[in-house]
């Protein structure tokens, strides 16, 4: 009973500090960024105290309202949820710290909205991780689109409010369009929802309807920024870099990806879906965005935006992990959802320190910044070692089970691809931590700066510190990953 | 007992005061008479249709003459769900009325407003309680004649010239469907409704039936503004005063949807043979190019209140669109999209109501800015807009969950639907986004800011009270539909229940 | 000549049309309120014309006549009614189109619509 109001607390928490935060309002910006960080620090609290509960096996469910006969609003951990909560929960207090230095830093504008629709997309992600069925799924999915739209049009001009209508036009018509229609199909033809072990559809549907349905939800699920429907992703890079950090490197696009996996295990199936020759295109789909967005990265010249491109890349491994259909490769897929968050919240912290100490954000500034920045491009350097994959960091893991799983698949163009994006991310990355250290300043900066304000450089350095440390310590995660597969 | 007598009283309460409000003088008096009028009816109004959703069809014969010799009252599910939207619709507004309407007009003739609302309400409470077809046309014409006194207390001139067209083409619609009654009336010998039915069964020649339902389709298609026959209704919900665009736009085109769906299902569809084809034929894409057109020319419409009263066509074409299935599951998605649609479009007019007070002109070049001075009001306005979009979590999805899947079981014919319905939720998403981004992201005109700064400032208490319990009612029906779907899917099963 | 023995039918038609017409064609607002009229009263003959019994009289029951035929009493009282409305609708539209000439100076449709154009 403990942990079913502890599930409901989970969501009531975040909203709970929204409104505190909109009260504190404008007029008391201490006390308005304490509650912000009280709430996310009781919010990792509560969640983290449900882990070890999941990892030994309980699944609580909550059940809030019947939103139409036979369907509710319906909460359910399982290892996956458990995960992405844990995550997102872990690395909201990290970026509260962050964000108190960065907006206080670049004396940004109305930053109680900020921080109240912050409040609202983590709520959002507790939905999204915890939910029982597609239709709780997709209305806290929308949550997470609507509250973060003024994050990323938060700037206000022609510019940002341009971006913000490219980003929800997007995330909105392939989610309305798409994903809707896919989950009353599932609906009609199955009659339930609910998140199966084993998948619902298995015997429902048949023949090359499968891959349509398939087809409507991994597009549907924008956020998960497949191509085609990636383009939000490099135009929400407007927004300020917290946003960024959190949002489009952790939560919302692991709110796509984890969506695509929880559909592909608990929805299609494993077996079913293997079974079905029409649905073994999204392998290809996830290898032509690995490759192309990784080479779309290599010509970027802004580094939020050639970021955002390796975001692109790297969350195609989640779903590559995904469709191999292996139970290595879901661990896979798992784990680099973890891994991924800790490597690129990393480097945009970093982004967000430079600009804040510099202004600067272009690639060909950087020359020699790391002896005015240590620490800065210290992490940096880490979170980029950690989306190459070479150990010892988080990267390291999640590649390695990736590859064992496509070699359990035998599926040697994913493994191809997997070699020759860690190539690529080699080639885009490399140059930049090169320069930084060992080349001369080419200009002097019009800004005589050192290190960014201390809340940014305790921030980067726990991630930083975090991506390192899941290299050592990642059993939690693997166990909860192998009882989503079901191997003990 | 007083409770066995609410059918009549539904109806008799709001037509008695009437005469009575014209008697009172000021701004206040006359609002409180009619809103505690307004709000008894609608404690009738639940009353009956918590008796309804036990499954019980309330009968009252008037005068003690029982049908068809008697004037028969008939409240089933489709008319206690009706009653619910249209006695809630004009409480909820009414409440906001006061501050409204004596910024619109002067408090002088408040009270010949207010009479001319509860007449209003009172036809519409009498279509929707009536059991035969003639008192129908005499509550129709109630309620029309009073609508267009409401609609021409608006401010700007163009509101006259706007009701005079609707004046005709509304009396158009009247005396079409009273041709159609006469035919049938000359055919069967009745006019209560259930017993035109049964009759119809022994007529042999159904020509004249035929030509009747083309006349009582097409002039109820022109009192629910169906395309291409909405041309009176975009004006008149722009020039009419705020207010009373809130309560119409809430319910005065449904009501006549609700007639029709009366009569052909009732009547037509189980006696005319290949009826419901001809109907789904007739409708289907009348209500498919609604959706699009209206929304399309939504897309490009600068003016906020017209904006708004072209999606009100299309999402009227939603409603039809669910009829025009003439299956179970399209007419639930029907009936339910009439209560959800209300919901969204009174809550968006009442927040258009409080702009209203604070800015002369609703463009939304105008409009720009709006939500620094007026925050409340603005979320109100975003909140519906949700709704009417489809948004999970909020009513309007709702309708649109069991719009697609009612679609679904129509097959190939259905994909198009749905891609109609899918595009259509894009297009509301961006016309409502360019008020959105008008209202936030706009900077303020600066010409004259330095004197209207200081008037900008929220709308009056009441008025945020009245505007957020709406918003937050669409939330509310969009995590517990249980009484408006019930009833819709009750009504969707008694009406079905007469084709044969 | 079957077609003939309906021309109570016809009449109601024609008018119903006659009507209608003026109320399209015509710019003036009297004049189509004049045409609503027209086309209201060719419902009405419809409605009278139905009640028509061969031989009837009158609906009323006289003491001592037992096997006498009635028209219809049914629809006169409904035309009755619909008369009424019609009234009102009529005074109505009147009341409007007086409200127009105090704010237009005109009750031509082209006008009217010239002088909205014209701000």
């Amino acid at each position: 009973m403990i942990m079913e109001t502890q599930l409901l607390w989970m969501l009531a928490l975040p909203l709970l500090g929204a409104v505190a935060i909109g009260f504190a309002g404008q007029s008391h910006p201490n006390i308005r960024e304490a509650i912000t960080l009280l709430t996310s620090v009781s919010l990792a609290l509560l969640v983290w105290s449900l882990f070890p509960e999941v990892l030994g096996g309980a699944r609580p469910e909550a059940h809030l309202v019947s939103i139409l006969p036979g369907i509710s609003l319906q909460f359910k951990i399982e290892p996956l949820g458990m995960l992405f909560a844990a995550l997102a929960s872990l690395l909201w207090i990290v970026n509260s710290i962050y964000s108190i230095g960065y907006m206080r830093g670049n004396n940004e504008h109305h930053q109680t909205r900020f921080y109240i629709c912050f409040a609202v997309a983590i709520f959002g992600v507790m939905g999204v991780a915890m939910a029982e069925n597609l239709l709780t799924l997709f209305v806290f999915y929308e949550v997470l689109t609507l509250s973060t739209y003024p994050l990323v049009s938060h700037k206000g001009d022609a510019k940002s409010v341009a971006s913000a209508r490219v980003y929800l036009g997007i995330l909105l018509a392939t989610s309305m369009g798409l994903f809707l229609p896919a989950i009353i199909w599932t609906y009609a033809v199955t009659g339930t929802l609910a998140f199966t072990a084993g998948g619902i559809l298995e015997g429902n549907i048949a023949g090359p309807a499968i891959g349509l349905l398939l087809a409507l939800f991994v597009f549907g699920t924008g956020k998960a920024a497949l191509m085609p429907v990636h383009r939000w992703l490099p135009a929400a890079m407007v927004a300020p870099t917290p946003v960024s950090a959190l949002l489009h490197a952790v939560a919302v696009v692991k709110a796509g990806v984890f969506t695509i996996t929880k559909i592909v295990v608990y929805i299609f199936g494993i077996d079913f879906l293997a079974a079905s020759p029409s649905g073994g295109w999204l392998v290809y789909a996830a290898v032509f965005t690995i490759v192309t967005a990784s080479f779309i990265a290599m010509r970027q010249t802004n580094l939020k935006r050639l970021l955002a491109y390796s975001t692109i890349a790297q969350l195609s491994y989640v779903i590559l992990a995904a469709a191999l259909l292996m139970p290595l490769s879901l661990m896979a897929a798992a784990l680099h959802m973890v891994a991924h968050a800790f490597g690129k919240i990393t480097l945009f912290f970093a982004a967000g320190s430079i600009y804040t100490a510099s202004k600067k954000t272009e690639l060909a500034q950087l020359h020699g910044i790391g002896r005015r920045m240590p620490w800065t491009m210290g992490a940096f350097t880490i979170g980029a070692l950690s989306m190459i994959g070479i150990p010892p960091t988080a990267g390291f893991i999640s590649k390695w089970y990736l590859l064992t799983g496509s070699f359990q698949a035998e599926n040697y163009i994913a493994m191809a691809a997997i070699v020759v994006s860690t190539l690529l991310n080699a080639a885009y990355f490399l140059p930049i931590v090169y320069s930084a250290w060992f080349k001369a300043e080419t200009e002097a900066p019009t800004i005589d700066h050192r290190e960014a304000p201390l809340a940014i450089v305790i921030a980067l350095s726990i991630t930083a510190l975090l991506t390192v440390m899941f290299f050592w310590i990642n059993q939690p995660a693997l166990d909860l990953a192998a009882q989503m597969v079901g191997v003990k | 007992m007083i409770a066995s007598h609410w059918p009549a009283l539904q109806v008799a309460l709001p037509l008695l005061v009437a005469p009575m409000v014209m008697l009172l003088r000021g701004a206040t008096l006359p609002w409180l008479a009619a809103l505690v009028t307004s709000f008894m009816a609608f404690a009738i109004a639940i009353s009956m249709a918590s008796t309804v959703l036990e499954g019980e069809v309330i009968v009252y014969a008037v005068g003690s003459w029982p049908a068809p010799v008697g004037i028969e009252l008939r409240i089933d599910e489709l008319s206690a769900l009706l009653l619910l939207i249209v006695t809630g619709a004009s409480s909820t507004t009414l409440l906001a009325a006061r501050n409204s309407l004596t910024a619109e007009l002067e408090p002088e003739r408040h009270m010949l407003f207010y009479a001319a609302w509860l007449l209003a309400l009172s036809g519409m409470l009498g279509i929707l309680v009536a059991g035969d077809a003639f008192n129908i046309f005499v509550f129709m014409e109630i309620a029309s004649l009073a609508s267009y006194v409401l609609i021409s207390a608006g401010s700007d001139r163009r509101a006259l010239p706007s009701v005079f067209k609707y004046l005709i083409m509304g009396t158009i619609g009247a005396t079409f469907y009273l041709i159609g009654v006469g035919l049938i009336y000359m055919m069967t010998g009745t006019l209560n409704l259930a017993d035109m039915e049964s009759r119809l069964a022994e007529v042999e020649e159904l020509k004249p039936i035929m030509v009747a339902a083309g006349f009582i389709t097409v002039g109820l298609a022109l009192k629910a503004a169906l395309f291409p026959l909405h041309a009176w209704l975009p004006n008149c919900y722009t020039y009419a005063p705020h207010i009373a665009t809130a309560f119409l736009a809430a319910c005065s085109t449904k009501i006549a949807l609700y007639v029709l769906l009366r009569f052909d299902f009732v009547v037509f569809q189980g006696n005319l043979i290949g009826h419901d084809v001809q109907f789904s034929g007739f409708l289907m894409p009348l209500a498919l190019i609604a959706i699009l057109v209206a929304s399309g020319v939504a897309l490009f419409e600068t003016n906020l209140k017209r904006l708004l009263a072209y999606s009100s066509i299309a999402q009227l074409g939603y409603i039809w669109l669910g009829a025009s299935f003439v299956s179970k599951a399209g007419l639930t998605a029907s009936v339910v999209h009439m209560f959800n649609h209300a919901l969204a479009k009174g809550t968006l007019f009442i927040a258009v109501a409080c702009l209203g007070l604070r800015f002369a002109s609703l463009t939304l070049q105008d409009l720009k800015g709006a939500a620094r001075f007026m925050p409340w009001t603005m979320a109100a306005f975003v909140l519906a807009g949700m709704s009417l979009v489809g948004v999970p979590g909020t009513a309007g999805f709702i309708s649109k969950w069991y719009l697609i899947s009612a679609a679904l079981e129509q097959g190939y014919q259905g994909v198009v639907v749905i891609a109609v319905i899918l595009i259509s939720s894009l297009m509301a998403v961006a016309y409502l986004w360019r008020v959105v981004e008008a209202a936030y992201f706009g900077e303020a005109l600066t010409s004259s800011s330095s004197t209207t700064a200081e008037k900008m400032s929220e709308a009056p208490p009441l008025m945020l009270a009245v505007v957020w319990v709406a918003a937050l009612a669409n939330v509310y029906f969009g995590l517990d539909s249980t009484v408006p779907l019930a009833l819709s899917e009750q009504a969707a099963t008694a009406l079905m229940e007469h084709l044969r | 000549m079957e077609w003939l023995g309906l021309y109570n039918y016809w009449v109601f038609a024609v008018v119903l049309m006659m009507g209608f017409y003026t109320v399209i064609a015509k710019g003036n607002l009297i004049k189509k309120l004049l045409g609503l009229s027209i086309f209201q009263s060719a419902v009405f003959l419809l409605y009278i014309t139905m009640d028509k019994v061969d031989g009837g009289t009158a609906p009323i029951i006289q003491e001592g006549v037992s096997d006498q035929i009635f028209s219809n009493p049914l629809p006169q009282v409904l035309i009755l009614t619909a008369i009424v409305v019609g009234i009102s609708t009529t005074a109505l539209g009147l009341a409007i189109v007086v409200r127009i000439k105090e704010t237009y100076d005109s009750i031509e449709e082209h006008e009217i619509q010239a002088k909205d154009n014209h701000r």
